[in-house]
């Protein structure tokens, strides 16, 4: 299981990572290393957070995603757009201007991601009358499936296996394009993805083999292409109509903190911000948490409304997205229009398949082995200064420990022991910058005006 | 492999910390996360009994591949009769640490529902020795 690799979105720019180690400071599941003077993610332990995306000091993080032409080879062409896309937008700007706009760009069909919200929501009502270990979690955000998954191995069965509304959706509009008759292979579903973890469930999901999702795009990007329609439209392109609300209160509010929790039944609770959520899990496994029958973890700070590739801030579209459902609310427009048959499709293919837990924590797979490296990490302990300081390329002393009995990094890494070592004339100072060299790159100690915060900083 | 934690009496902010730890530790060694969980619950609940009674105390776990030891050692009260203090839901704890949500009743009997064995001893004015010892192997 732990050679098996996963996709990840998150990548980083070697041109313009410049190895600062903020990346590999603020990774949550200590994911990153420095080595030959840039930021190097291990791919099993990533989580697709996108902490280190927010951290960057010179955006050398990028979310790969599929090339917007792409949309052009099918037909129909279909938008699943979160509600967090809208609600970046100001309240003078209508639903149905926004989806015309997009519209324009090229698609044919524009879809709300939450569309599926109720059907959902029975799902996972229905799954917590069942026998499940409690507290029982969401598998909305990808990222913390992968966080149990590789830090919270014992937890794994707590997670409800029922997919997010984004897969219900999809499947559920490609069906209504079949039963009207449209080609399969005509019909092209694309996903705008407000973070780095909801692509990797699309590009590789958890448990099932298969996606419904045909490409995927960056809503940035799309939020830059609508924006700038927006801002050079002449003043009297704004007539379009509502004839139904585009979304349900439910689903416009379902992704932001406490969109779930406030729909499920029993002692729910909603967490959001992944080291609130890692503080919490571990109280959760060390059974301090009893009674609480409900989970509603999310990565992000603002749940996805603080996705990494939103523009607008996360507390002005909090807000926005509220108004709007408070409006549709008010209105009693909205009506849910789901055929019983449909929403028994829906459920019979909600299922994500089994979520195997795959810990990277474990030292060695043979305990006897573990035993023996986790001494060696205690006596290596006695010697490494424990200032953290990163300059080994690894994120705390303790982390280069573990590298070095994983074979990935030596003492020699730390920079205080070079000192050490030089000092007992145990190593040569021209051979200290070579090793400093390794991790951060060749030259990387000359004199460089360019840098970030030097004389000609450009940054 | 031997690890050592000190417990301050009367802090609960800190009641968890060797939990945590060992924890952490079983999880690198690859022990199954089901053995883990008993063991950091009876552990757990060994230092909260330390803070809620005793005024200090010490925990030291030793480790090797076929079983967890743990003495939880405390310099505090005592326990007049260790068979009343075994039933579930007896209790001595003052009001305040009710208050908090602790001194139930529960500690000493899910501490011997979730080990192998469980050793107490004890000297009533001088302190408690709680030891556990679990496979880490099924």
């Amino acid at each position: 299981m732990s050679e098996q690799q996963f996709y990840h979105a998150l990548k980083v720019d070697k041109d313009k990572c410049f190895g600062c180690t903020h990346c590999m400071n603020v990774c949550p599941t200590d994911a990153i290393r420095i080595r030959d003077g840039v930021a190097s993610i291990r791919k099993n332990w990533c989580v697709d957070c996108g902490e280190c995306m927010k951290a960057c000091p010179v955006d050398a993080f990028y979310v790969e995603q599929d090339d917007f032409e792409k949309i052009f080879n099918f037909k129909y062409r279909v938008a699943i757009l979160p509600s967090v896309f809208i609600g970046q937008f100001s309240k003078s700007i209508k639903e149905c201007e926004i989806i015309d706009i997009l519209k324009g760009l090229g698609f044919t069909h524009v879809v709300p991601a939450e569309a599926t919200v109720d059907v959902i929501n029975e799902s996972m009502l229905e799954e917590l009358e069942s026998d499940r270990e409690k507290p029982m979690i969401s598998a909305f955000c990808p990222s913390i499936v992968r966080l149990i998954q590789v830090r919270f191995p014992g937890l794994v069965n707590n997670i409800i296996p029922i997919k997010p509304p984004i897969d219900s959706t999809a499947l559920y509009y490609r069906q209504l394009l079949l039963e009207e008759g449209k080609d399969f292979d005509d019909i092209g579903i694309f996903y705008v993805t407000p973070c780095a973890s909801k692509i990797a469930t699309v590009k590789s999901p958890v448990g099932d083999d298969s996606s419904n999702v045909d490409g995927v795009i960056n809503m940035d990007f799309l939020y830059n292409k609508v924006f700038h329609v927006l801002n050079n439209r002449s003043e009297s392109a704004d007539n379009c109509d509502y004839t139904v609300p585009y979304l349900s209160p439910k689903g416009l509010n379902w992704s932001l903190t406490d969109g779930e929790a406030s729909h499920m039944k029993g002692r729910c609770l909603a967490i959001d911000e992944i080291h609130n959520v890692i503080s919490f899990l571990e109280k959760v496994e060390n059974d301090e948490i009893i009674n609480v029958d409900f989970l509603e973890l999310r990565a992000c700070d603002q749940s996805c409304a603080g996705g990494v590739l939103l523009t607008e801030n996360r507390f002005l579209t909090v807000e926005r997205i509220k108004n709007r459902a408070d409006r549709i609310n008010a209105s009693g427009k909205y009506v849910q229009n789901i055929s019983a048959a449909h929403k028994q499709t829906i459920k019979d293919k909600s299922d994500v398949g089994k979520i195997e837990p795959r810990s990277m924590m474990v030292l060695d797979e043979d305990m006897g082995m573990a035993l023996k490296k986790m001494e060696r990490v205690r006596r290596m302990m006695c010697y490494l200064p424990g200032i953290d300081c990163g300059a080994c390329g690894a994120p705390s002393c303790e982390s280069l420990a573990k590298d070095i009995v994983r074979k990935e990094a030596h003492l020699s890494n730390c920079v205080f022991l070079q000192r050490m070592m030089e000092k007992t004339k145990k190593l040569d100072p021209q051979h200290s910058i070579r090793i400093i060299e390794k991790s951060w790159g060749k030259d990387r100690l000359d004199k460089d005006c360019k840098k970030k915060g030097a004389k000609n900083d450009s940054f | 492999m031997e690890f050592n934690y000190e417990v301050e009496g009367g802090n609960f902010t800190k009641a968890g910390n060797a939990a945590s730890n060992v924890k952490k530790v079983l999880k690198q060694l690859n022990v199954d996360p089901k053995i883990i969980k008993r063991i950091v619950v009876a552990l757990y609940e060994g230092e909260v009994n330390v803070v809620a009674h005793a005024y200090k105390g010490n925990v030291l776990v030793d480790i090797d591949t076929d079983r967890i030891y743990i003495k939880i050692q405390d310099e505090g009260p005592g326990i007049p009769d260790i068979d009343l203090a075994m039933q579930v839901g007896y209790s001595t704890a003052s009001a305040m640490v009710r208050e908090m949500g602790f001194g139930a009743g529960m500690g000493l009997p899910n501490m011997k529902r979730n080990a192998d064995t469980i050793d107490i001893t004890s000297k009533v004015g001088e302190g408690t020795i709680v030891e556990l010892t679990t496979k880490l192997t099924s």
